[in-house]
């Protein structure tokens, strides 16, 4: 704000000096000119009365001449002092009008309000460096879950755009170059309630310049980091980056999750999802063992390669500049496989899946039609590298599809809103498919056909008071207890524990008769709307000890009185 | 030499000596205080108020504030004056008189700081 004074008072100072020059000469020259009283005596005019008249002259051009009327010689030189004086405020107020339209001014005002808007921000908050992609899909997934989101956008358009997106809350939009710390200072980087810097612009140096300002300036934050080389994740790691995300090397491991164990993939996938409008993902099931083909030996290409031989598939390239992107192991057939006679040389026709992996969505979706002309029978994986094309992405009805934008933004919501979901999904990945597809038809049986909501309680004197009270009396709550129907107790909740956390023991998917303890973490899962009676149960005295007991225990204070007499 | 400076010191150490002027004389005697000294003084030091808008530095905000105070000072004078000449009409009395040389005399010492300040900062420049 100080900045902004000062520039006013700077810009300000000349048409003030005028001003006063022209009041000041106006107002000696009517004391120093003679005139006539009623009588015709000589009279001067002393200052008191020709400040008044000045100030009234040069604002409203008069009144009336005062006190006495003026002679000639007063009348010459106040039409001299008229038409100077409206000449001086003219330029006084027409330098104001231009300062205010000023663009760098109108700037300066728009950043000091965003500046102290983030200074008095009193809840917790993340803080998001770049709204591409990414950034615009994982500010609507933590808004939507009832997070404060500060962004930074370097492209003034796109950072326009966020007040446009019809966001659940408030999102103060910095437009500014995050690699410079001052701006990550601006945007709150040391503000107490920041809890975490989320790096993902599309420039993996920006993302390593944002990690190595905030844990310098914030050492206790969070960060979050996306990376597409592995240089630049070792780099972030070697200072302590907290996540760093890869969404090729994400996506990767996704797939061989799919190959191997498909109910985990699909468990993952709905856990993931989000928003509860979102519908539930059909589960897939790529082949095995079969030989795939890869178009485009890019990033996304090796992460994928890479994955696929060492789970031992057969796997042909297709990349059209092999001197560019290096050569795999078992060599390439060299074209863009948009044409039928590069994919028939990579042997289509025996081939299992095709992989359309190129930086390019046309020539994806063209791999896609041509390939499905020779071979309908192939499973397909298309990389949508725009949002914009979701619907001819959609169209071409591929069986999965690797938007790297959406991956990321799933995988950075998880980690900063339900960081006990991510756990969980880490522990499920060392039990058996066997484990999973029977978690999976659990939910499915929740939700029906909405992706499931979840939710973190601790059991503490906020979040369940009620259950806290009841442990404090030196009473027992199960969680079977927990898990009832307020409204009739036989019934259970539409919802399951996923995991309980412990001090430092995690227990996945924990028993009914569980004892729970003050500061246990739970992960609940449920389906639409599912968790409003589960409140009930954690807040409120009589409602716990109806579900628990089958009676009301406590009564209002003029009740408990009055009964025990 | 920077003409800015020229200006803003010549402002500066002109108020003070027109406030001088004003203020030396037997302090309630009205002959010794004249009304148009009066005058220059205030203008000059709006003028120099106004130089002083818009400067970051810790210097320029101590100088704008000794300023301000003698702008208080001196517009108390003028009220004084007006009030006891055209509202009151008990006219240029010794006791108005007084008062209104007194305010001035604080209003000098206001203008005695900026000009130290501003002598100070001069020295410190080593050039």
């Amino acid at each position: 704000m100080d900045s902004i004074i000062f520039l006013i008072f700077r810009r300000m100072r000349p048409p003030l000096i005028t001003l006063l020059l022209v009041y000041t000469v106006s107002i000696l020259g009517l004391t120093l000119i003679p005139g006539q009283d009623a009588d015709g005596n000589v009279w001067h005019m002393d200052f008191f009365h020709a400040f008044y008249f000045v100030s009234f002259m040069s604002t409203t051009i008069g009144f009336g001449e005062i006190p006495y009327e003026f002679t000639d010689a007063q009348r010459l030189w106040v039409l001299l002092s008229i038409y100077a004086s409206v000449i001086a405020w003219l330029y006084a107020i027409g330098t104001i009008l231009s300062l205010v339209q000023d663009k760098t001014f109108k700037q300066a005002v728009a950043e000091n309000k965003l500046a102290r808007h983030i200074r008095d921000m009193r809840e917790p908050f993340y803080l998001v460096c770049g709204y591409g992609e990414t950034g615009s899909a994982l500010v609507r997934g933590l808004t939507d879950v009832g997070y404060h989101v500060v962004v930074i956008e370097i492209d003034e358009q796109r950072s326009q755009i966020i007040k446009l997106e019809n966001l659940r809350d408030y999102v103060p939009t910095l437009h500014g170059d995050a690699r410079k710390p001052l701006h990550l200072q601006e945007a709150g980087l040391q503000h107490p309630q920041c809890q975490g810097v989320v790096a993902v612009t599309n420039d993996n140096e920006a993302n390593l310049k944002i990690a190595i300002t905030s844990k310098l300036l914030h050492p206790h934050i969070n960060v979050i980091c996306r990376a597409d080389s592995h240089d630049y994740e070792k780099n972030m790691a070697s200072f302590g980056t907290d996540h760093i995300i890869d969404p090729f090397d994400t996506f990767a491991t996704y797939l061989a999750t799919a190959i191997e164990e498909p109910c985990l993939y699909l468990l993952q996938m709905w856990l993931y999802s989000g928003n509860e409008e979102v519908r539930l993902e059909e589960p897939v099931y790529p082949p095995r063992n079969k030989p795939w083909i890869i178009c485009g030996f890019g990033r996304f290409g090796k992460a994928v390669y890479q994955r696929l031989k060492k789970e031992g598939n057969d796997i042909i390239v297709v990349e059209a500049r092999p001197d560019l992107t290096g050569l795999p192991a078992g060599g390439v057939v060299e074209g863009r496989g948009t044409e039928a006679e590069t994919l028939m040389q990579a042997g289509v026709e025996q081939a299992a899946g095709l992989i359309a992996g190129t930086d390019n969505d046309a020539n994806n979706l063209s791999i896609v039609v041509t390939a499905r002309e020779l071979n309908p029978e192939l499973f397909f994986i298309v990389r949508q590298n725009y949002s914009d094309n979701s619907a001819i992405i959609r169209a071409v009805n591929a069986d999965m599809v690797m938007q790297p934008s959406r991956i990321i933004a799933d995988k950075i919501r998880v980690l900063l809103a339900t960081p006990m979901l991510n756990e969980f999904v880490s522990l499920a990945y060392h039990q058996d498919n066997e484990w999973a597809c029977e978690l999976v038809s659990r939910i499915s049986a929740l939700v029906v056909r909405h992706a499931p909501q979840l939710l973190e309680i601790v059991i503490d004197d906020e979040q369940a008071r009620a259950v806290v009270d009841v442990l404090n009396g030196g009473q027992k709550v199960y969680l079977k207890d927990l898990l009832r129907d307020p409204w009739k107790r036989r019934d259970h909740l539409n919802c399951i524990v996923l995991m309980m956390q412990r001090d430092d023991e995690r227990i996945p998917l924990p028993g009914d008769e569980t004892e729970l303890r003050i500061g246990d973490r739970l992960l609940f899962c449920a389906g639409r709307s599912g968790f409003t009676r589960l409140e009930w149960n954690l807040q409120h005295d009589n409602v716990l000890s109806y579900v628990r007991l089958g009676r009301v225990e406590k009564h209002g204070w003029l009740w408990t009185k009055l009964s025990r007499k | 030499m920077n003409p800015e400076k020229v200006v803003f010191g010549f402002f500066i150490v002109l108020s003070l000596t027109l406030n001088f002027g004003f203020f030396i004389g037997e302090i309630d005697n009205p002959d010794h205080h004249h009304v148009y000294e009066l005058f220059a003084v205030v203008i000059v030091n709006l003028i120099a108020t106004i130089l002083k808008f818009g400067d970051r530095s810790q210097m320029g905000a101590v100088l704008l504030a000794t300023s301000l105070a003698a702008m208080i000072q001196l517009i108390a004078a003028t009220l004084v004056w007006t009030f006891a000449v055209h509202i009151s009409q008990t006219g240029l009395t010794p006791v108005v008189m007084a008062s209104i040389v007194s305010l001035s005399g604080g209003a000098m010492l206001a203008n005695v700081i900026s000009v130290i300040l501003l002598i100070i900062e001069t020295v410190m420049l080593r050039r």
